[in-house]
């Protein structure tokens, strides 16, 4: 694919299957605590 | 569902259900934007057309590249489905885990800061301190509902928490001695206006706490224009020294500088820039909450400016770490590779459900910003959450919960936004802040921008 770069990302997909511990941290608890997006936020699940 | 937009020379395709980025070339940037509308045969007339006099566009060319684009949908790194939403119901309705609070350790301040949402650390109320007994009472009511929920987070708050530093201290070590035989994991968190840091408070928060977040917003002339003590004298020649004293001592462990901006800095930058200057690396940097006639409101011709703002920063940003001299703006933090599963991305940012703050006086609200208003007063930390119907108001805010959200590319890196937020602007928690969310997602744009421009770098690295 010589236009195209894809960049390597977590396939989001899969994790319907290995996601949901909920070990991560609460979003709102880190730094903005006014303006919430999780995409900030790490993984902590080492089973993925 | 599929998102383009090109900055700082880069052509980026966003695939929002599969999470894939793509950076392109002019060519396949605009084929893409015609793949679903056209006939392959008319994309090719198109794009021959428009590229004319480009040599290597050709028709074999413009057909191989629509071919990769169908093997990326057949992948599902394009155009893919969204089978997420009944997940982000399911979950929320199945997990009744509460895993951190926002503990107001203070309703008191020592600082006067007139743009305060939480009007001086009283929250609409009396001035007041949380007791040690209370304190208590909140570590025990999160440990007895956070389930197998190993990592706990409690955020010591206010007002000003310096201002009751002693139950501070001792819920700490309270926690700590319970945490081994409870299963727990406690990750304390600082938030602090820096007046009363001496070096009791700079080596326990050093050792103890794995966050600490410093108020401070940027240039002396900005933060003293808000951030002052009762008689009217700005803190920033008080607390900057003992803010550097801190981090300086603080041994690589978290922490941010924590600014807001208003309508009279709509060129923070300068501000992170200033902070960057002062040799703080770690920055956040939030849109001032207030009612939109307050003299400081950010107003809708103050977009354009904070949307270049952004840009700046992230090309200053990817200056500085070619240097050698990176700084880290929270909202930029992308880890694309090992970032949330499907389920962070879904839920919402879990107030009111996993996550509530608590007043000095034990009663229980879905967030710092609920404090005070009666109507979400959930319950407290000895009964537990009484005010289902309010509660059941934010277990059903998702990413799908508001029909805007289910429309938009960002739902996924936003998880529909702050409830509070929502509140505040429209009176509904499931409501839309469109302003809010014209920044957010100018925020996920240069950020993934960024993610791109260092790929590309390694990659021209490499070969």
């Amino acid at each position: 694919m010589n236009r195209i770069k894809t960049i390597e990302t977590r396939d989001i997909a899969c994790s319907v299957k290995n996601g949901g511990c909920g070990e991560c941290q609460t979003s709102c608890q880190s730094a903005c605590k006014t303006s919430c997006g999780v995409a900030n936020q790490q993984c902590e699940n080492d089973n993925k | 569902m599929i998102h383009q937009y090109k900055l700082n020379g880069f052509n980026i395709v966003l695939d929002t259900c599969s999470g894939s980025v793509h950076s392109v070339d002019g060519v396949a940037y605009d084929i893409i934007s015609m793949y679903k509308d056209e006939s392959e045969d008319k994309i090719v007339a198109k794009i021959l057309e428009k590229y004319a006099d480009t040599p290597d566009v050709t028709e074999g060319e413009v057909r191989l590249c629509i071919e990769d684009i169908r093997a990326l949908e057949r992948a599902g790194k394009l155009f893919s489905d969204d089978p997420y939403e009944g997940l982000a119901t399911d979950y929320k309705n199945n997990s009744k885990v509460i895993k951190a609070l926002c503990l107001h350790i203070a309703h008191t301040c020592n600082l006067n800061c007139s743009y305060c949402f939480a009007s001086q650390g009283k929250y609409q109320g009396e001035r007041a301190l949380m007791s040690y007994e209370v304190g208590k009472r909140a570590f025990d009511f999160l440990i007895e509902n956070s389930g197998s929920r190993r990592n706990l987070e409690v955020d010591f708050f206010g007002g000003e928490p310096l201002l009751n530093w002693d139950v501070v201290k001792r819920l700490v070590a309270y926690a700590r001695s319970v945490e081994k035989e409870k299963g727990k994991n406690f990750r304390f968190t600082l938030t602090t206006n820096g007046v009363l840091i001496d070096d009791d408070v700079i080596d326990f928060v050093n050792r103890e706490m794995s966050n600490v977040v410093l108020s401070l917003d940027g240039r002396r002339e900005i933060h003293d224009h808000f951030r002052r003590d009762y008689a009217g004298n700005g803190s920033y020649d008080t607390i900057v020294p003992k803010f550097k004293r801190l981090v300086d001592a603080r041994g690589g462990r978290g922490y941010y500088m924590r600014g807001t901006f208003t309508h009279n800095n709509t060129d923070f930058t300068n501000d992170l820039f200033h902070m960057a200057d002062l040799g703080f690396t770690e920055l956040s940097m939030e849109p001032v909450v207030c009612p939109p006639n307050d003299p400081y409101a950010l107003v809708d011709e103050d977009l354009p400016v904070l949307f270049e703002q952004y840009e700046i920063l992230a090309k200053e940003m990817l200056r500085r770490k070619k240097e050698g001299k990176p700084i880290t703006f929270y909202h930029y933090m992308l880890d694309l590779k090992n970032g949330p599963c499907i389920y962070k991305r879904i839920t919402g940012c879990g107030s009111g459900t996993e996550y509530m703050a608590v007043t000095p006086f034990g009663e229980l609200y879905p967030c710092h910003q609920f404090v005070g208003d009666e109507k979400y007063r959930l319950g407290d930390i000895w009964t537990g959450v009484t005010n289902i119907a309010a509660q059941n108001e934010f277990r059903s805010c998702n990413a799908y919960s508001r029909p805007e959200c289910k429309e938009c590319w960002a739902r996924l890196y936003c998880s529909g936004g702050c409830a509070a937020n929502s509140y505040h602007a429209t009176g509904s928690i499931g409501g839309v802040y469109e302003y809010g969310c014209k920044l957010f997602k100018k925020r996920i744009e240069c950020a993934i921008m960024m993610q791109v421009a260092e790929a590309t770098e390694n990659d021209n690295a490499d070969t």
